[in-house]
Parts: C-alpha cells; structure tokens; sequence
C-alpha cells in the first residue's frame, strides 16, 4: 500500500510514516553499526588515551610543583636555622667580649691601683730615706755647728770625747722634746 | 482553495508541505524487492532521505575520525571543540548518570546515539539536504530498538535472573497489588519506551520540516505568485520560517539530548539494585 501510495505520488492516498520500509530500517541499521563501530573503536579509544596522558601530565606538574615546595620549604627551614644559630653565635661572642672588656678593665684597674701602691710606696720609701740621710747629716752639721759655736762662746776647745757626749744629749732632749709634742698633738 | 484556485494562473501554485515529502522516489536499487513485503518493498533501496543520511553519517565519520587524528595534550580549536562534544556525551550523559564504571561500558553506545541523532536532525536546517534524517522512522525505530536490547541486557547482565522480576514485581508493594502493578509496570517499561523514544524523535523532526515548509513555500507564494498586496504578508512568513529554522536547531539538539539521556536513565534504572 505504501510503495503503491510513493508511486502515485502525492495522489490523494498518503503514505503512513509509521510504517517503515525495509530498506529504510536496513540503511538505518547499517549506519548505526558502522557509526558505532568508528565511535567504540577509534574515536573514543583516542579521546580516552589523550585524557590518560594529559591526567598523567597534569599530575606530573602537580608532583613536580609538590616537589619544589617541600625543596623550598626545606631551604627556609635551614636558612632559619642558620640564621638562629648565626644569631645565638653572635650573642655568646657579644656576651664574651663584654666579659672580655670588664675583665680588661678590671686587671688595668688593678694593675693601675698596684701600680699607684707601689709608687706611693716608692715615694714614702724615698722619703723616709732623705729625711734618714737629711737627719743624719743634719744631726752631724747641727752637732759642728753647734761645737763650733759652743767654742767660739767658752773661748777653748773641747775634747772630742766630752763634746759627742755633749751633742747626744743635746740631740735626746730634742727628741724627747718632739716626742711629747706628738703625743700632746696626738 | 479559492485563494489557490484564483492563483491558478500563474506559473508557480501553491505548493503545501505533504507528508510526500518524506517519502521520495527510490532512484538507485529499486530492484531487487521483497515481494510478500509492502507491495514488492526495494530491499536496498536508496531515496533522497537514505543519501541525506549518508551525508551526515560521512560527515560525522570525517569531523571525529579527521578530528581525533594527531591530538595534543594542549588541544588546538578544532581539537577543544571535538573534545568539548565527545566531553559533554561522556561527563553530562554517561559518567553523570551510571557513573565512571558503568559509563565506560556503554558510552560507544551512548556517543553513537547522540551524534547520529544530532546529525540526522541538523540535515532539517542545511540548506539542499532541508530535511531531517530522523524525521523518517527508520532510524528513530532502529536507535529505539538498540535502547530497548540495551537496557535489557545491562539489566540481565547484573542481576541475572532477578532483572525481570525487579521490574514487573517492585519489591514493597503488598501482593495483592501486582494484579495491577506487573501489568502497568510491563507496559510502561518493555512497551511504551522504545514507542514513545521512537514517535518523540520522529514527530518533532517531521512536524518542524512541516512548518518550515509551509512558511518558506508560503513565502515563496506570496512574493511570487499571489500579486496584489500579498507580497507584504512574505515578509512576515519569512521572518517566521526564520524564527522556525532557529527553533529547529535548538530542537534538534535538545531531541538529541534527550534520546541519549533517556536511554541513560533506562540503563541506570536497569542497573539500580531495587526498582
């Protein structure tokens, strides 16, 4: 009826589009497959080998990325520790030129101190020394001197063995004399 | 008619869409035919539909065939666009609804679907083709059918032996409710699916051929042919075939969409452990 119907070509008596014509549903078939064929096995076997490689390649970078952030974060890490350890460094050897420093000024201030003793020491020695030697040849000069005078006041000269005795006891009443002016002073 | 009859005397009638068109003559292999067959039916008959579909069917092989040749992991434009269609069929349709295993299995199946569908309905706009290769039920019949075997088979395949009464007999339902259930659950599942899959296909390419028809032929009339003040009405059927010729893209694509995420879902409804 149908082919019939194609055949009069738009007479009255229309085809039915449901009914299918045999070579309609075989050409139909034959398309399906062959399509399906090229989609299952070439087509759709590159998609799927190109999106294992790019996964493949994004999680290289990804890795590749991890990689150098663990590097870098390892470099700080070492970097800081250095750096602590270039702090702390730093610090001892402050503290110990500090150390250093008093400890210098201490032993100059002593060797100062030692020295300014010794020559204050020196001094006094010295000191005592002249008035030894001035007092000695004082106590000789003062004794001619005073002989001398003492001759020249009784007109004749003494022996030397009354005058020395004279002069020691000239020379005890001094002392004795300066003695109690200490002790009055004192 | 009297509009058509009163036009009758210039060269060009009136030439209404007619569901003729769907029918062309067989021009190559009309001979050897099936004689108990549709009176005499050509068995490798070939007609105007049968070479549109060829068409887009070579035109699929040469975009995906030519497309996938020498891809790179950074892809060029075409590569990007091939991708981007293959993508949308695997992640929108496959992996979205049977997941990554199961959407493996069947995405050949589901690819292959979706661009012929897609194909066959954009031959409707392309200028010379003018026709859907899916308006015809042959091919709408043949994807149904392939959906149909499909599903049963996945079905089969995962619960052997259970599939059938999984899906007449849906656990949770008192007995005495199969008398009603089992014969509804049978016909909306083994017969009405691959019926509706197959009309919904065919009816929205045939009818939208239809109406593109009717406003390029009515245009063609009314400048031509009727005279008087016509004329200004094929401007306004121009612009609604038009419109239509818009429409009819997005209708091909959406029919396209559908026919694959339906079988999906059959598929996924097959697969599920209880219905």
């Amino acid at each position: 009826m149908l082919t019939t119907a194609l055949r009069m070509a738009g007479e009255e008596e229309l085809p039915n589009p449901l009914l299918p014509a045999f070579y309609d549903i075989l050409w139909s078939s034959v398309i399906f497959v062959v399509l399906l064929l090229i989609f299952w096995k070439v087509v759709l076997p590159r998609v799927q080998a190109l999106l294992d490689e790019r996964a493949a390649a994004i999680e290289g970078g990804i890795k590749k990325a991890e990689e150098a952030q663990a590097e870098a974060a390892a470099a700080l890490e070492s970097y800081n520790t250095q750096l602590a350890e270039a702090r702390a460094e730093a610090s001892v050897i402050k503290e110990k030129a500090r150390a250093d420093a008093s400890k210098i000024e201490a032993d100059l201030k002593a060797r100062a101190t030692e020295d300014a003793e010794r020559i204050t020491a020196q001094a006094h020695q010295r000191i005592e020394q002249e008035r030894q030697a001035a007092f000695s040849s004082l106590k000789s000069e003062v004794g001619t001197l005073a002989l001398d005078l003492s001759e020249k006041v009784v007109g004749e000269s003494m022996d030397d063995s009354r005058s020395a005795a004279i002069v020691d006891r000239f020379l005890a009443d001094l002392e004795r004399a300066d003695l109690q002016r200490d002790g009055v002073n004192r | 008619m009297t509009l058509l009859a009163s036009a009758a005397n210039e060269p060009e009638p009136f030439h209404p869409p007619s569901l003729a068109d769907f029918f062309p003559q067989v021009f190559l292999f009309a001979e050897p035919t099936i004689p108990w067959f549709e009176d005499d039916s050509p068995i490798f008959g070939i007609n105007r539909i049968m070479l549109v579909r060829f068409i887009a069917a070579a035109v699929l092989i040469l975009v995906f065939v030519l497309g996938t040749r020498k891809m790179k992991l950074i892809p060029t434009r075409g590569q990007s666009l091939v991708e981007m269609g293959l993508g949308f069929v695997r992640d929108g349709i496959a992996y979205d609804l049977l997941g990554e295993k199961d959407g493996k299995r069947f995405l050949p199946l589901l690819t292959t679907i979706f661009f012929m569908v897609l194909a066959m309905n954009l031959t409707g706009v392309v200028p010379f083709l003018n026709i859907a290769g899916t308006a015809v039920i042959g091919v709408p019949l043949v994807l149904a059918i392939v959906s149909y075997v499909a599903f049963i088979y996945a079905g089969i395949k995962k619960h052997p032996g259970a599939f059938f009464k999984n899906s007449l007999a849906p656990s949770g339902v008192p007995w005495f409710l199969y008398i009603i259930v089992t014969p509804l659950e049978f016909i909306s599942t083994f017969v009405l699916r691959p019926i509706t899959l197959t009309l919904r296909l065919m009816m929205n390419l045939l009818v939208g051929h239809l109406m593109l028809v009717l406003f390029f032929s009515a245009t063609h009339f009314f400048l031509l042919s009727a005279g008087g003040l016509f004329p200004l009405l094929s401007v306004g059927t121009l612009a609604f075939g038009f419109a239509f010729t818009i429409f009819e893209i997005f209708v091909a694509l959406l029919q396209a969409y559908v026919f694959a995420i339906l079988t999906a879902i059959y598929i996924q409804l097959a697969l599920a452990e209880e219905h």
